[in-house]
C-alpha cells in the first residue's frame, strides 16, 4: 500500500503530487536516520499520553479506591453501572448545552460580527477601527480562566454581586442567586462561555474574509445583489473551510470543558452544571472511585473521537460535492 | 467617482453625479447606515469589556465604600490596600516567577519536540508517517481527564507532585501533539530544491534541520512559542496534578484556591484578578499581531 494516498489525516500528503514512483536522482539515500528525530517526541508522547491512556483503560476495568487500596478486577461492570447512572447521563446532556454555548452561538455571532466588521466598519469607516473592535471582542479569550472565575463569581454573587446590585438599584426586590439555583446556574455558565468564546470565530472569520477575492463582491454588487444576498451567496460558501475547523475544534473543546466549570460552579448546584470531565474529577478526587471515574473518562474519549470523525467526514463529503459541482 | 464612502466626515447621502447611479445609491444607502452599525458594534464591545471595567473600577475601592456605594459607583479615592493585601496573602512574586519559568520551559520544550518530530515526518517522510500523524492527532483530542489519575500516580512515584516540573512536562508534551500536527503540514510543503541542494553538498540531516529548515520556519515557530506560552500561563489542569504547595503554585492555581476564601473582601478579590490579568494583558498588547496570526495559522493549515 502506498503511503502517498491523499488523506485528510496526513497533512503532508496533499502537496506532493509529483513524487510518484520516479526514481529521483538526487534523492536522499535513506530516510532511516530521520527516525532518530522522531525519538524524543515519540518517547515523550508514549510516557505522558499513551501509557497513561492505557493505564486509565486498565483502571476502568477495576474497582479501586486509589492509592495503596487493593484493585479488584470487575470487567465491564463500571461501564454497565454508568448506563443506569443519572449523573452520568446528566453530564452528557449538559455537554450538548456546552456545545450550544461554545460552538453554535459563538460561530453564528462570529460570522455576523466578522462580516459587519470587515464589510461595513472596515470598508466604510476604517480598518483601524475594525481591528480595534476585533481586539476588544478577542480580549476574553486571553483572560486566564481563573480570573474569569473570580470576576464572574463576583458578578453573579447573590448578596454582593454586581449584577444583583444593578438589579436592586433598578427596583428588583429579590434578585436570584444566579449560580446557586439549579435552573439558573446552567444558563449563567453558558453566558460566561459564550462571552469567552466569541472572539475566536470572529478573528478567524475576519482573516478568512480577507482571503475572499473582492472581485466576487464587486461583480455581485454591480448585478444588484444587496448586502444580505452577497453575504448568503458569497461569504458563507467562501468561508466554509474555516467554519468546519471552528466547529471541529470548538466541539472538541466543549466536550472536554473543565476549568470554567471548576472555577464557576464545581458542577453544582445539585449537579445541574455537571459535565463529563468534572464528573471524572469528582469520582477521582472526591468520591475515591478511581475505576468508575476512569470509565467515565474513557467514554468521554470515545465520544470525542466519534464526533471528530463524523465532523471530518462531513467536511470531506462537502468538499467532494463542491468539486463535483464545478 | 464618489468620495462619500471614504470620507470620514460622515455626511450622509448627498446629491451625487448621475453616472453609475445604481451603484452609488447602494453605497449611499450603506453610508447612512454605517454609523448605526458602528454604534451597535461599539455597544457590543462595551458589553464585552464590561466585566473588565467592573473589575478595574472595584479593585480600587475600599470595602467600606463598596458596601455603601455598590459596584457601579465610581471610586472616590484610590484605595490600594486591596492590591497590597492580595500581594502579601498570595506571596505574589513567588507565584509569578513559578508561572514564568514553567510556562517558558513548557513552551520551549513543546516547540523543540514539535520541530524534531515534524522534521522527521514532513522532511524525512519516514515510512508510516500517516499513522504517526494520526497518533499525534488523536493524542491532541484526548480529554485531560483520561490521563489525570495515571499522571497523578506517576508524578507521585517519581516525586514530581507539587513541583513545577509536572506542569512543564505535561504541557510540553500535550502541546507538542498539536505543534507536530501543524508543523508537519508546514514542513510537508518545504521546497524540495533546497533540501536536495543541501544533501548534494553533503550536509547532514542535523545541519539541514538547523541551517536550512529552521531559518525558514522560524516565523511559524515564534507563533507556536507564543501560543504555547500563553496556554500554561492561563489554563490549569485539575488541581491535584498541578502543584498546590505555596512554594510551587502558579498564579492561576493560587487564584483558583483563593476564590473559595470567604474572608477576602470584594476589592481584594478584584485587585487580585486585575493583578493576575496584567501580565497576560501586557503580553497580548506586545504580541497581538503575532498571536492573531497564530490563531489563524491553526485554522487554515
Amino acid at each position: 500500500m502506498s503511503n502517498d494516498a491523499p488523506s485528510i489525516i496526513d497533512p503532508t500528503a496533499a502537496p506532493a503530487p509529483s513524487r510518484g514512483r520516479a526514481p529521483t536522482p538526487g534523492r536522499r539515500p535513506s530516510t532511516r536516520v530521520y527516525w532518530l528525530y522522531l525519538l524524543p517526541g515519540g518517547i515523550a508522547l508514549t510516557v505522558v499520553i499513551i501509557v497513561p491512556f492505557a493505564m486509565n483503560l486498565w483502571y476502568s476495568l477495576h474497582k479501586w479506591k486509589g492509592g495503596l487500596a487493593p484493585m479488584r478486577w470487575i470487567g465491564f461492570d463500571n461501564y454497565v453501572d454508568l448506563m443506569s447512572d443519572d449523573a452520568f447521563w446528566r453530564s452528557f446532556q449538559n455537554s450538548l448545552w456546552m456545545i450550544v454555548a461554545m460552538v453554535i452561538v459563538p460561530t453564528l455571532v462570529g460570522i455576523v460580527l466578522a462580516a459587519v466588521l470587515f464589510d461595513v466598519v472596515g470598508k466604510n469607516i476604517g480598518t483601524r477601527t475594525a481591528s480595534f473592535l476585533r481586539a476588544v471582542y478577542y480580549l476574553p479569550q486571553i483572560l486566564p480562566i481563573a480570573v474569569a472565575g473570580i470576576v464572574w463569581n463576583w458578578i453573579f454573587n447573590a448578596e454582593t454581586g454586581a449584577l444583583n446590585e444593578i438589579l436592586r438599584s433598578l427596583g428588583v426586590t429579590d434578585p436570584p442567586n444566579w449560580l446557586g439555583v439549579p435552573g439558573l446556574a446552567l444558563p449563567a455558565v453558558m453566558i460566561v462561555l459564550v462571552w469567552i468564546q466569541i472572539g475566536y470565530p470572529t478573528v478567524i472569520f475576519m482573516s478568512a474574509l480577507q482571503r475572499v477575492a473582492p472581485e466576487l463582491y464587486e461583480a455581485a454588487e454591480i448585478d444588484g445583489a444587496g448586502w444580505y444576498r452577497r453575504f448568503r451567496a458569497i461569504t458563507i460558501p467562501q468561508i466554509r473551510p474555516e467554519t468546519f475547523v471552528i466547529t471541529l475544534t470548538c466541539t472538541i473543546a466543549a466536550l472536554k470543558v473543565f476549568a470554567p466549570i471548576y472555577v464557576l460552579t464545581r458542577g453544582g448546584p445539585e449537579g445541574s452544571t455537571l459535565v463529563p470531565s468534572y464528573y471524572t474529577f469528582l469520582n477521582f478526587f472526591d468520591k475515591s472511585k478511581i475505576g468508575y471515574g476512569a470509565a467515565v473518562a474513557t467514554v468521554l474519549t470515545f465520544v470525542i473521537i466519534v464526533v471528530a470523525v463524523v465532523i471530518q467526514s462531513l467536511q470531506a463529503r462537502a468538499e467532494r460535492r463542491e468539486e463535483e459541482g464545478r | 467617482m464618489t468620495t462619500a464612502t471614504t470620507g470620514a466626515t460622515g455626511a450622509p447621502a448627498r446629491p451625487d453625479t448621475p453616472r453609475v447611479v445604481g451603484r452609488t445609491r447602494d453605497r449611499h444607502h450603506r453610508g447612512a447606515w454605517r454609523w448605526v452599525i458602528l454604534a451597535l458594534c461599539i455597544v457590543f464591545a462595551i458589553g464585552m469589556i464590561a466585566p473588565f471595567l467592573l473589575m478595574v473600577m472595584n479593585a480600587f475601592k475600599s470595602p467600606a465604600s463598596y458596601s455603601s456605594g455598590g459596584p457601579l459607583q465610581l471610586p472616590t479615592e484610590l484605595y490600594t490596600e486591596g492590591l497590597v493585601k492580595f500581594w502579601n496573602a498570595t506571596n505574589f512574586p513567588v507565584k509569578l516567577w513559578n508561572s514564568i519559568w514553567t510556562s517558558a520551559l513548557a513552551a520551549l520544550f513543546g516547540v523543540l519536540l514539535s520541530l524534531l518530530t515534524a522534521f522527521a515526518i514532513g522532511v524525512g517522510r519516514i515510512r508510516g508517517r500517516m499513522w504517526i500523524v494520526l497518533v499525534f492527532l488523536l493524542a491532541n483530542m484526548l480529554p485531560q481527564e483520561v490521563l489525570l489519575y495515571p499522571l497523578y500516580t506517576m508524578a507521585q512515584q517519581v516525586g514530581l507532585n507539587n513541583s513545577g516540573w509536572a506542569i512543564v512536562i505535561i504541557f510540553a508534551v500535550i502541546q507538542c501533539a498539536f505543534g507536530t500536527y501543524l508543523l508537519a503540514s508546514v514542513l510537508g510543503t518545504f521546497p524540495k530544491a533546497l533540501l536536495e541542494a543541501a544533501a548534494l553538498d553533503g550536509a547532514t540531516t542535523w545541519r539541514i534541520l538547523w541551517q536550512v529548515v529552521y531559518p525558514i520556519v522560524r516565523p511559524t515557530l515564534s507563533v507556536l512559542l507564543l501560543s504555547f506560552f500563553i496556554r500554561p500561563w492561563n489554563e490549569f489542569l485539575s488541581p491535584p496534578v498541578m502543584p498546590t504547595t505555596p512554594d510551587s503554585e502558579t498564579v492561576p492555581i493560587a487564584l483558583a484556591s483563593l476564590q473559595g476564601d470567604r474572608m477576602l473582601d470584594v476589592p481584594t478579590l478584584n485587585a487580585g484578578a486585575l493583578l493576575s490579568l496584567l501580565p497576560t494583558l501586557v503580553f497580548f498588547l506586545i504580541f497581538q499581531r503575532t498571536l492573531t496570526r497564530g490563531v489563524t495559522a491553526g485554522a487554515v493549515k
